[in-house]
Parts: structure tokens; sequence; C-alpha cells
């Protein structure tokens, strides 16, 4: 029998381990983490979180997502000192049902704090006037922070195109930014059940208005096939400190709740998966019917899943949620 | 200096017209619309009605919500203006031989994977260049340009219905007569608007199957076919382009069902063109249509008793001309876009006296 020369093992030997890797592989695979992180004193005063408390929150989130001792480590990993980085927000609803700019705020002061310069981060949505109405400020130069609309950055020309898709995709995503954290809301979409991580990157898009027939399946998956979004958003944290639970995408006030939290993940599928149900417990715990009996279950996140997507899993037994 | 050019010098660029707000001008109230609770609205244009949130806009991408009020964002906003010849729309049996001032705005209310104007048709207004031409205008310009007819053209005229119902009707005030270009997904009350204030609407019937509507297009089929019904019930000349693409709606089966249906619903003389398809936007991986299969499309429908089957998008090809189902001779000799004769006389056939339907005096 023939040993490896260097190691003292057969060649059956080194099948056998081999294979017992794979097999551990197999019965085992990696779940989808995420993090789900809440603090139901966000709001000592009662009205609009706290922003000293929205930063705590949100470093506890990203600790905790990446295992870091502290949050400066935990940012090291998603982002490296050179790198442009888009913060892609959501805006459409304006104030209320918008990302919060408190929370932006924190992401751009740990940003700062992990080596990222002001003037290479890039908070975008697809209107100057919906950043505005959210809270935001526009500023262009580029010598500090730029908050910009694709209205204003314009679109790449090359179309995009996979399956039911083709889009023009904003410059910010193509050009500009080297990374992308994505940044959606937590709440209700009244034609494609929720909109959450994966509904979020329509903003990227010249055409979201042609993608939402049929509950957005599988247009919203395709979308976020585009090679662009696939490689360049890196996380997702979904604002959850206030929520919507129904009349969504616009801010209805009666529908909305302090959910007081933030979900982490670098699963987009996995993400809005667990954040659907989140919407659907409080929809039952409302006397609401769930969107399946409204033709509105969001379907698009299973196609997401599927083998011609695979852009994370919407297995629950394979999604590792951590609430902290 | 050429006619585009001259057109586009007579306009005017939005960005130099001063206002404050440069969309403002392009904004009115929709026409056809429901108004919803908790500032919702839903559509009443076309089939797909959709229920549009506050601040949101419909699929077409050209109509938004503000605050509970349904605008359209493309009155007077153009962003193609050109004259063309009428056998460019195509437009067979309506004043041949003339030029059309052809316009379009932003936005479409389907999705065709073979749009060949995608670049418009699918995006939303602020995101094209565009000029600022009132209906006025827009019959100033025609009439300058010698044009007997304005075409709504390029796009989908459906999306812009308002500007389209009163650029006819300042068309009609100059002498001026209108032409639609449509895909003819649009519910029944703005289409008979349409109807009775333009002259002729050539419909592009995509295919004769809902799986086609489904799959290609992004919509159905049964509004279109209801539309044709419309058109013909209220009297608007009436022509229809079908693009055959092959291996998708290029069946014999399907060629003669939309031949019998064409028969029984709206009668032997609507003429017919079958066009020759070539790849664009998403449809890139098909090749262009062989000439045996539009060549099959005309004889099925021939067959079928079809007086007026045309082959399209094959320059120099006979069954560009129209021909007397009577005698058959050519009645109007076509090469491309070009009219080489017409031997009409009163819309009968110089040679034997068969009447010939179309609309042949401005």
């Amino acid at each position: 029998m023939r040993t490896c020369p260097h190691y003292g093992i057969t060649r059956r030997g080194l099948l056998r381990t081999g294979l017992a890797a794979a097999v551990a592989a197999n019965a085992a695979p990696e779940k989808s983490k995420v993090v789900i992180a809440r603090d139901p004193a966000l709001r000592p005063a009662g009205g609009s979180p706290d922003s000293a408390r929205v930063l705590k929150l949100l470093d506890r989130a990203m600790q905790s997502f990446y295992g870091a001792d502290s949050p400066l480590d935990a940012w090291k990993k998603v982002v490296r000192p050179g790198e442009v980085v888009g913060l892609k927000v959501n805006c459409l609803s304006g104030k209320g049902a918008a990302t919060n700019p408190v929370l932006v705020e924190a992401i751009c002061e740990r940003l700062q704090q992990a080596g990222i310069s002001p003037k290479d981060i890039v908070i975008w949505d697809r209107l100057n006037s919906d950043l505005e109405s959210a809270g935001f400020r526009v500023a262009t130069r580029n010598d500090r922070i730029r908050t910009i609309g694709n209205d204003t950055a314009g679109y790449d020309m090359d179309l995009a195109v996979y399956g039911s898709a083709g889009s023009l995709l904003s410059k910010t995503l193509t050009h500009t930014c080297d990374a992308v954290i994505n940044l959606p809301v937590l709440k209700d979409h009244g034609i494609v059940g929720v909109t959450l991580a994966l509904k979020n990157l329509f903003g990227a898009i010249h055409n979201p208005n042609k993608y939402h027939t049929n509950a957005g399946d599988p247009f919203v998956a395709d979308v976020n096939m585009f090679d662009p979004i696939r490689k360049k958003v890196r996380l997702t944290i979904c604002d959850g400190l206030t929520a919507q639970y129904e009349g969504g995408p616009s801010f209805m006030p009666q529908w909305s709740w302090p959910y007081n939290g933030l979900l982490v993940a670098r699963d987009p599928v996995a993400l809005d998966y667990t954040g659907w149900q989140i919407l659907e417990r409080k929809r039952a715990e409302k006397g609401m019917k769930p969107l399946r009996e409204l033709h509105r279950e969001p379907l698009y996140i299973a196609t997401a899943a599927d083998a011609g997507h695979r852009l994370g899993t919407n297995d629950p037994q394979r999604i590792d949620v951590r609430e902290v | 200096m050429n006619r585009r050019l001259f057109v586009q010098a007579l306009t005017i660029p939005c960005w130099a017209a001063g206002a404050a707000d440069p969309d403002a001008r392009f904004t009115i109230e929709a026409r056809f619309y429901d108004k919803l609770p908790y500032k919702k609205i839903k559509c009443k244009l076309c089939p797909r009605e959709c229920v549009i949130d506050d601040r949101e806009r419909g699929y077409c991408g050209v109509r938004e919500n503000r605050g509970g009020t349904y605008y359209s964002l493309v009155y007077s906003r153009v962003c193609a203006a050109h004259v063309d010849p009428i056998e460019k729309k195509p437009l067979f049996h309506f004043l041949p031989g003339s030029e059309a001032f052809s316009v379009a705005t932003a936005g479409c209310n389907v999705n065709c994977k073979m749009c060949q104007n995608w670049d418009i048709s699918q995006s939303r207004p602020e995101q094209v260049d565009s000029t600022f031409l009132p209906p006025k205008d827009v019959a100033a310009l025609a009439h300058r340009n010698q044009c007997p007819s304005i075409a709504y053209t390029y796009s989908e005229p459906v999306v812009f219905c308002e500007y389209v119902l009163d650029c006819a009707e300042a068309g009609r005030a100059a002498g001026v007569k209108s032409v639609v270009i449509s895909g003819g997904y649009i519910q029944e009350e703005p289409l008979k608007q349409l109807c009775r204030r333009v002259d002729a609407i050539k419909i592009d019937l995509k295919a004769f199957s809902e799986k086609f509507y489904k799959e290609v297009v992004n919509g159905e089929i049964k509004p279109v076919l209801n539309a044709l019904t419309t058109i013909r019930k209220m009297g608007a000349w009436n022509e229809i382009v079908y693009l055959v693409i092959p291996t998708l709606n290029d069946s014999d089966e399907e060629f003669r069902g939309l031949a019998r249906w064409i028969r029984a619903e709206l009668g032997v003389d609507v003429p017919l063109h079958f066009s020759r398809f070539h790849p664009e936007y998403l449809l890139k991986n098909l090749p262009p249509t062989p000439l045996p299969t539009l060549e099959r499309a005309k004889a099925i429908c021939e067959a079928e008793g079809l007086h007026y089957v045309y082959i399209g998008n094959v320059p120099g090809h006979p069954a560009e001309s129209t021909w007397c189902p009577k005698c058959r001779r050519a009645v109007v000799e076509r090469a491309g876009f070009t009219v080489n004769a017409i031997h009409l006389d009163g819309g009968k056939c110089r040679f034997c006296q068969q009447a010939i339907p179309g609309i042949w005096k401005g």
C-alpha cells in the first residue's frame, strides 16, 4: 500500500477523510444568521427614538452578528478604508415609514470610526425629493458625506437583464460605490406583501413600476440577481425602529408600532423571511388576515431562494435567528 | 436643415422654459381614475386598474398619486418628435404617401420583451430628455410641416391619453387628422373618447394567445380584442399589425385563429400587417423572422378570406402594396415607405371600380 509521502496516510485514508468531511458538510450546512436586536427603552420620552440608544442598539446588533469584541471590530469586517460605501435607504414614503436618519447617522459614525472617509460615504435612494421627505438633506459635494438621488446621479446605459427583469441601474450603485449596506424598513406592502431587503433594491433600478405585478414574483428576485446588486450589497440592516404591518408602503400611523428593533443579516432572503414572519405575527395579533388570504403573500422570497437564484435561504430550519 | 432638426429647433427645451418647477408644466390631473380611502386611487385608464398609494406611480410610470389626486406627468412632455411617412406606422389605407407629424412621451402600460423603443417606453418621464410641446403647437407644427395627420406613436399613447385627446382636438380645429399607434391595452371609456376624437387607430396585436400576452407582453389578450371590437363599433379606421416572432407566435393554428376571429368580429376588410421581427431588448436570443414564415402567415389569412394582408419590414416585397381583391391589380404600389403609384379614384380601384376601404383623402 502506498502512503502519502508527507503526511503518512494512505490514499484510501485520504479519500475516507475527504468523504467524511463532505458528508459532515452536507449534514450540517451553515445556517444563515439573522440578528434581531431590540430595546424596549429606545424612546425614553415616548416619542422619537433616542439617538444614543439607537447607536447602542446598532452596536449590540453588529457585535452579535459578527461575534466581535467591539463595534469597531464588527464594522471592520464589513468595510475597508478606501472603499466607497453606499447606504441604500428607503425613503419613498417619507418620514414615519422611511429609514430613520438617526439610524443612518449612527451607521455613518461607525463607518468613519472604521476608517471610511466621510467623502466615501454615499446615502442614496431613487429621488432627491424622496430623500428630503424622509428627513435627509441632499448633498452632492465630494468632500463630505453625500446624499443623492438617482435622479441626480443618473442611470447606467447598459441594460441589466436577468430572467423577467431588464433595467438600467443607478450609477451610484454601478460606478460610485464599492460596497452597499442595504437599509430597508420593516413594513407591509400593499401589492407585494412586504418590502424588506430584497424589495428595497428596486430603488436601484429605473423601472420599478414594471415589477409589482404578480405580487412582485419573480421580479424582485430577478432584480436582485443583477451583478452589481449581488456583488456589492454586503449587509442588510433593516430598520425596525418603527414598523408597519398594514397599509404600506405609505406611512399609516394607525398600523405602525414601535418595534424598537433592528434586523441584521448578510442573507437577504433569510432576513426577508424573518421580517415577513414578524409582520404576520403582528397582523394575527391585531386580528388581520394573513397576506396569503389577501393575495399578496411575498412568494418572491421563495423564488429568491430557488435553484435559479440562490440568493439565500427561506427555510426556517436553515435560518439562525438570534434575538439579542 | 432637415425636417427633424427643424422640428427640434421649434420646440423649447424644458430646462430653458424658466419655470420654478420644470415638471409643473407637464403635470395635469388625470382623467380616468377613482379616489379610494387612505389617499389611494384606482386608475381606470387601462385594464390593469392599478391601485396606487400616495406618492406612488402606476405600472406605466407616468401617472402619479399625489395626496390622493392622480396626475399625468407627461402632458405636453414630448421625448420624440419626427416627421414620418404614414407607411412607417404602418397605416396603408390612410392617406397613402402622406407624412405624419409623430410625437411620443415616455411610458408604456405593458412591457414587451421585443420592444424596439424600450429606452423611452420603459422609462419614466424624468429619465429621458423631453421638450415642452402643448397641443396647439403640435397642431401648428403638423400644419407647418405639411403633415395632414398627427401620429401618437413610438411608445404607448394610452398612457398619455389626455394629451392625445387635446392634441387631436387642436389638430381637428387646424384641419389636421390624428392617428393613434397603440397596443390597444385600454379600458372602454377612454377608448371611446379616443375614437370620437381621432381618425384612425392602428393596433399592435402582439399574438393570438393568452400565453404570449402573459409571458412576453406582461398583459392580457382579452382587453385588446375588446378594444378592436370597440374601435370597429365606434367607426374609427383601424388596421392591425402582428409582429411575427419565431417560435413564440408563428404557428399555423395561431394565424388561422387570428384570421377567423378578425373575419367574424371585424370583417374581412380590416388590413392586417405581418411584420418581421428583429432581435431587440429582452429577446435578443431569437433570430429575425424568416421570410417564408411571413408568407405562410399571409397565405393562411388570405385563405380564410381576409382581403388585405400585408408583409412588413421586408422592403421591396410585393406584399407591401395594396392589391384589389376583385381584379388582383395593385392599387397602391409601395417600396419600403415610399408610395410609387396610387390607382384609386374616389376610393375605388381604377381598373375595376371595386371599392377599397380606407381614408384616402385628407
